[in-house]
C-alpha cells in the first residue's frame, strides 16, 4: 500500500489541478438553473436553427429547405441532464441511518445467533470494553505512544525528504548520481525491512519513528524533486538577469515554487507515518494501539480489537483533518 | 546623445545541437547611442532573443564582445535590465513585492525598496493594485508591472523582448504610448524586440531589420520622425514610407514572397 501511494504522489501535479469542491458546486449551480440555450429550445420547439422572425411580421415564403432540416432534428430534443442536490441535513440523516442500521443489525444478528460472537463480537460488548479500556487500561498511554511516534516520523520524514529533494536543484550531476538510489529505495518494500529496523533500533519508540520516517521520506523526496524539475527555467533566467546569486535564486524562486509540491504530500504522509508506527508496534512493542490490537487478537479478545481499531481510526481522522487544515493554511501563506 | 552606450561588437553564436553546430548569429555589429530607443525586427528564429541573452550575460557568445560604456561586459549578469517574453511575475508575491525583486536582489532593504516602488506604481497606472496578486491582473497590468520591475533597477540599458506580443490590439497601442512616457521620464537606453513593424517605427529612433539563417542585421533604418510622437504620426507619408521599406526588407527575407518584393 505505501508503495502505490508513493508512486501516485510522485506523478501528481501540485494541488492546483486536484479536483476540488468548487468544481462540484459549480456543476450543481449550472444544472439547477436552465441555460438560455435550453430555454430558447423550449420556447420555439425544434426551431433552434430557424431564423428568428419578428412577432408582427407576416409569414414569408422561405426558399431554404427548412422543413427538411426540421425533420432531421432528433425529436424530442435531448436536454441537459439535471441532478437535484439534497439538503445537507438529508445527506447526514441518511449517513447516520446507515450507521445505526449496521450496528443494530450486528447486535441483533449476534443475539439471534446469525453472527458468531466469538469471531465478530457484538456492539454492546465492544461498548463495555471501550469504557473499561478508557477507565482501567492504559488507553491514554497507548494513544500517546502511537501519536508521538507517528508525528515524529511524519516531521522527520517530511522535512528530511523535502530538504533532500530541494538539494537536487544545486547540482545536476549530484541529482543524476543519486537518482538510481532514490528509485531503488522507492521501489523497495520498506515494510519488509521493518523487522530489521526493530532489531537495530530496539523495541522502544525509536524503531517506530524510524519506520514511519522511512515511509514518508521517500514520498517527500520524490515529490519535491518533481517540483524542482518543474521550476520555470525562464524564472531562473529572470533572476540571473537581475544579477542574483544561486542562493538568492534558491531562496526566492526554487523554495517558493516547490512549496505547493511539498505541502501536497502532507496528507499522504500522515497516513503513511501512522502505518509505519503501527507496523512497528505489531512487530515488537510494549505500548501503543498497534500492540493493543496484536495483544487482543492473541488473547481472542475480539471486542478489544474493535475498540483499539476504532480509537486508531479516530486518531487517524483527527490527524488527517489537522494536517488538511494546516495544508490549506500554508497554501494560502506561501510568500518567498 | 551621440556617445555609444551599448556596443555589440562582432558577435557570432553557434549552438551545439544533436544535428551538429547551429549557426544562430553571424557577425552582429550594433551600436546603441545613449538614451536612445532602438528596435530589432525580424522573422521568428532569427536570433533576437539570443542577442538579448548574450547582452544580459545569460549566454556566452562564440565570438565577439559586448561593451557597456566602453567596458567589456561579456558574460556579466545584472548589468542590464532584461524583460523576457513572458511577464514572469511571481504568483506568491504581491504586485509591489514583484516590482522590487531587482532591488531586493541587489540588497536594498525591503522597506526602502517598497517606499521607492510605491509612488512609481501609482504614477504609472497601477494605483489600487499595490497589494494585489498577479493572477488578479489583466494582461496589460501584468506587462506594466514587469516593465516597472525592469525599469526600477539602476541599470541604464533596458532590453525588452516582445513585451506587448500577447496583448490585444487596443491595449497594445495604449501600452506603446505608456512606454514612451516612461522612456522619456527615465532616460534609459532601450533595445526593443517586436514582430510589429508599425510598433517598431512608432517607438524607435532606429530600426534594425534582421535576416535569418544565419541571424544577421540586414539593414539599419533611422527614424527621423519628431518627438514627442502622437498616434497621428502613423498616418503621415514619412511613416508610411518607412513602413513600406521595412516590410519590403522583411519580405525579401521570406523565401515564398520573393516575387512580391519589388
Ligand atoms: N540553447 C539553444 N540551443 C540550440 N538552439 C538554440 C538555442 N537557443 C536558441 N536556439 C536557436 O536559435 C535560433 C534563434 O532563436 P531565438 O533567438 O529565440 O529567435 P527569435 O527570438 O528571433 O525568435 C532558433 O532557431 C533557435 O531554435
Ligand atoms: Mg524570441
Amino acid at each position: 500500500m505505501p508503495r502505490t501511494s508513493a508512486n501516485v504522489v510522485a506523478t501528481t501535479p501540485p494541488p492546483g489541478s486536484a479536483p476540488n469542491a468548487d468544481g462540484v458546486i459549480a456543476w450543481g449551480a449550472a444544472t439547477s438553473s436552465p441555460s438560455p440555450l435550453v430555454g430558447e429550445n423550449r420556447g420555439e420547439g425544434s426551431g433552434a436553427l430557424a431564423p428568428k422572425v419578428p412577432a408582427g411580421a407576416p409569414p414569408i415564403a422561405d426558399p431554404s429547405p427548412r422543413g427538411g432540416r426540421e425533420q432531421a432534428l432528433p425529436k424530442p430534443a435531448r436536454r441537459l441532464p439535471v441532478q437535484k442536490d439534497w439538503p445537507t441535513a438529508a445527506i447526514v440523516a441518511v449517513q447516520i441511518g446507515i450507521l445505526v442500521a449496521i450496528i443494530a443489525g450486528w447486535e441483533i444478528g449476534a443475539v439471534a445467533g446469525f453472527i458468531d460472537k466469538f469471531f465478530w463480537s457484538q456492539p454492546s460488548a465492544i461498548y463495555r470494553t471501550l469504557t473499561i479500556f478508557f477507565t482501567t487500561g492504559d488507553a491514554l498511554a497507548d494513544i500517546a505512544f502511537t501519536f508521538r511516534s507517528t508525528i515524529l516520523g511524519f516531521f522527520i520524514g517530511t522535512f528530511a525528504g523535502s530538504a533532500l529533494g530541494l538539494s537536487f536543484w544545486w547540482s545536476r550531476n549530484y541529482a543524476a548520481i543519486m537518482q538510481p538510489y532514490i528509485i531503488c529505495f522507492e521501489s523497495l518494500p520498506k515494510l519488509a525491512l521493518a523487522p530489521l529496523i526493530v532489531l537495530v533500533f530496539g523495541i522502544g519508540i525509536a524503531s517506530k519513528i524510524a519506520i514511519a520516517t522511512a515511509l514518508t521520506l521517500v514520498v517527500s523526496t520524490l515529490t519535491t524533486f518533481a517540483g524542482v524539475k518543474a521550476v520555470d527555467p525562464d524564472g531562473e533566467k529572470l533572476f540571473y538577469s537581475l544579477g542574483a546569486s544561486r542562493l538568492q535564486v534558491f531562496r526566492k524562486l526554487v523554495i517558493p515554487s516547490c512549496l505547493p509540491w511539498i505541502i501536497s504530500v502532507l496528507r499522504v504522509n500522515i497516513g503513511l507515518a501512522l502505518t509505519g508506527a503501527i507496523v512497528g508496534e505489531f512487530i515488537a512493542s510494549q505500548h501503543g494501539l498497534g500492540r493493543a490490537i496484536i495483544y487482543a487478537g492473541q488473547t481472542y479478545d475480539i471486542a478489544l480489537v474493535w475498540v483499539a481499531v476504532s480509537v486508531l481510526s479516530a486518531l487517524a481522522v483527527a490527524m488527517y483533518v489537522t494536517v488538511s487544515w494546516i495544508e490549506r493554511l500554508l497554501q494560502r501563506g506561501i510568500r518567498g | 546623445m551621440a556617445s555609444t552606450k551599448l556596443l555589440i561588437d562582432d558577435v557570432s553564436m553557434r549552438f551545439a545541437t544533436p544535428a551538429g553546430a547551429f549557426h544562430a548569429l553571424d557577425h552582429i555589429d550594433l551600436a546603441v547611442p545613449r538614451a536612445s530607443f532602438v528596435s530589432l525586427i525580424g522573422p521568428s528564429g532569427c536570433g533576437k532573443s539570443t542577442i538579448f541573452n548574450i547582452v544580459a550575460g545569460l549566454e556566452e557568445p562564440s565570438e565577439g564582445r559586448v561593451l557597456i560604456d566602453g567596458v567589456d561586459a561579456t558574460g556579466a549578469i545584472g548589468r542590464v535590465g532584461y524583460m523576457l517574453q513572458k511577464d514572469l511575475l511571481l504568483p506568491w508575491r504581491t504586485l509591489t513585492d514583484n516590482i522590487i525583486l531587482g532591488m531586493e536582489i541587489k540588497g536594498v532593504k525591503l522597506a526602502e525598496a517598497r517606499a521607492r516602488a510605491l509612488p512609481l506604481l501609482r504614477r504609472y497606472g497601477l494605483a489600487g493594485f499595490e497589494n494585489a496578486y498577479p493572477r488578479a491582473l489583466s494582461g496589460g497590468m501584468r506587462q506594466r508591472a514587469a516593465l516597472l520591475r525592469t525599469l526600477l533597477l539602476d541599470t541604464d540599458v533596458i532590453l525588452l523582448d516582445e513585451p506587448f506580443g500577447a496583448l490585444d490590439a487596443q491595449t497594445r497601442l495604449r501600452m506603446q504610448e505608456w512606454l514612451l512616457k516612461l522612456w522619456e521620464d527615465f532616460g534609459k537606453t532601450v533595445v526593443f524586440v517586436t514582430h510589429d513593424v508599425e510598433e517598431a517605427i512608432f517607438l524607435s529612433d532606429e530600426v534594425h531589420v534582421m535576416g535569418t539563417r544565419p541571424g544577421r542585421i540586414i539593414a539599419t533604418i533611422p527614424v527621423a520622425l519628431p518627438r514627442p510622437r502622437l498616434r497621428a504620426c502613423t498616418a503621415t507619408p514619412d511613416f508610411m514610407a518607412l513602413k513600406e521599406r521595412c516590410l519590403g526588407l522583411l519580405h525579401i527575407e521570406a523565401p515564398a514572397d520573393i516575387e512580391d518584393a519589388a
